[in-house]
């Protein structure tokens, strides 16, 4: 609904709240997910997520949700689906060039961004849109990915080196891996044959 | 030997002087740091070669590069790739707009290619003006990519020598990379920070649209200049006669993206002679936007008035001190 959708912008910054409290559970979630396994919970997550995201943002399920980087206004609205900001056929007042009675969704989206409290993420270019992952939940894939990375940074705490020289970890992981070393790249005896 | 190799002289692969990225002449002036001008070129409704020659000869006395439209204002025309492979032949200079409105990622980047290989130094990344402004509003909209990320796609492609599948490319392309930008229009306040995304993106020039609102604009150039883009970026400034009180009027309501202030529109209705008083407003817009810093050039746009182009750019007085013979030719 076009009002509803307004509205989420205009309490972009309460979504955004609400959003990240909703992401830090669905992250807690990754080992139940797992266990279950990620493809059974997907159409069940997906209809959930497609319920709630339709009523409040009109989501359009493209599967790589960017919300809280577009101002809590879905850029799957744009006519042109837009990923990064306004064309430049917006038309006086703010509106659509396509649909002249809606307002532009990337104009909400800046409106939306400068009510939040990272109000930056905006500025980001972001990749086009893998058609492939249309209908698919965001929620989970969110999740997988963030546990991934939290793993990581987990493990980082593991090895001695990485725990000593845990600046160098971010800026140069080479020198101080973690994931596990093939044999052929330790041995120098296994590498010569 | 092999005897289907075509005996032309189209610009071969060689060494680059350091410092610059795709050897156009455009990026040449620019990078001189000289006023630099560009000029839309009208694409005919034709298959004659000579059409384009003809389109392109008035232009290119004054330009520094011609932009080949990409369907603008989604009406079918000869195609950008098309216009630019028979100019560049021909010795000019051209910019290929790329609208991502007709074609999706395979095709973009593979034309990219083909572009390039024909001799294309400089390209313009666009969104794309919607179907239903054109004269078949019954196609399918496209849209895969954004002109944001058709740029770091480009870029990448040039740079790092991929597709964005990571696929190798052999002989990545050199371009000099443009993106458009409106400065005149809403969301005003967020103009400058959508400038630099493009920036971020991967734009080494900008092409803005037409610009009639000089206290808009300036407003606009502060804010770029606060923001440090001016040093990051060369920009281009879009102007163009108006032949017509009404013209002016029509453009205003039925091409997206245009402004008009009604001062400009009350000065074309009190004119005796409209036409010349589009082009003198022109010319008057064209020093007054030399005078800005951080603006880098001009964009013409003169669409139906191309007989104006070389006057206007000549009476403005920018070219002062620069050769004109030698424009437009690589």
């Amino acid at each position: 609904m076009y009002r509803i959708r307004l509205f989420s912008v205009r309490h972009a910054r309460a979504f955004e709240w609400i959003y990240k409290r909703v992401e830090n559970m669905m992250v807690l979630m990754d080992p139940v997910f797992a266990k279950i396994g990620y493809n059974r919970v997907e159409k069940p997550i997906a209809l959930l997520e497609r319920g709630v995201k339709g009523l409040l943002f009109d989501c359009q399920m493209c599967g790589q949700c960017v919300l809280s980087s577009t101002g809590m206004s879905c850029p799957m609205n744009c006519p042109k689906q837009l990923r990064n900001g306004p064309c430049g056929g917006v038309r006086p007042g703010g509106y659509c060039e396509v649909k002249p009675q809606m307002k532009c969704v990337w104009c909400q989206a800046w409106e939306g961004a400068d009510r939040m409290r990272e109000n930056t993420r905006i500025h980001d270019v972001l990749p086009p849109v893998d058609r492939r992952l249309q209908g698919s939940s965001s929620w989970l894939r969110v999740s997988r990915e963030k546990a991934a990375e939290l793993r990581e940074s987990r493990n980082a705490g593991k090895t001695a080196v990485a725990k000593a020289f845990s600046e160098a970890r971010k800026i140069e992981p080479a020198t101080a891996p973690l994931v596990p070393e093939p044999k052929n790249a330790v041995d120098r005896e296994v590498r010569k044959t | 030997m092999n005897t289907y190799l075509p005996n032309d002289d189209l610009p071969k692969h060689e060494p680059l002087e350091p410092g610059l990225i795709s050897g156009s002449r455009l990026e040449r002036v620019l990078k001189a740091g000289k006023f630099a001008v560009t000029a839309e070129l009208n694409p005919p409704d034709s298959a004659d070669p000579d059409d384009v020659y003809e389109a392109a000869r008035p232009l290119g006395e004054v330009a520094d590069a011609l932009n080949a439209t990409d369907a603008s204002g989604a009406n079918c025309h000869m195609s950008s790739i098309g216009i630019c492979s028979l100019l560049t032949r021909a010795g000019y200079g051209t910019v290929y707009q790329i609208s991502c409105r007709d074609r999706n990622r395979i095709a973009i980047q593979g034309d990219v290619l083909g572009a390039a290989a024909m001799g294309v130094r400089n390209v313009l990344c666009l969104t794309g003006d919607g179907v239903g402004a054109g004269d078949q509003p019954g196609a399918k909209p496209v849209f895969d990519f954004d002109s944001l990320s058709l740029l770091r796609t480009i870029r990448t492609m040039r740079d790092d020598g991929v597709f964005l599948s990571g696929r190798k490319i052999k002989t990545p392309p050199r371009l000099f990379l443009g993106a458009a930008e409106n400065p005149c229009i809403e969301p005003h306040d967020w103009r400058p920070i959508r400038l630099g995304k493009k920036i971020d993106a991967g734009a080494d020039f900008i092409q803005t649209n037409y610009v009639f609102d000089m206290p808009v604009f300036e407003n606009f150039m502060r804010r770029v200049r606060d923001l440090g883009f001016d040093k990051r970026v060369f920009i281009l400034v879009g102007v163009g006669p108006l032949a017509s009180a009404k013209a002016a009027r029509w453009m205003r309501s039925n091409v997206p993206g245009i402004h008009i202030p009604d001062s400009v529109i009350d000065r074309m209705e009190k004119a005796k002679k409209p036409a010349e008083e589009g082009k003198r407003i022109c010319i008057e817009l064209i020093q007054q936007i030399r005078g800005i810093e951080g603006v880098s050039g001009i964009h013409v746009m003169a669409y139906r008035r191309e007989h104006q182009v070389s006057e206007i750019v000549l009476e403005s007085g920018i070219l002062k001190g620069r050769a004109v013979s030698d424009k437009a030719r690589l």
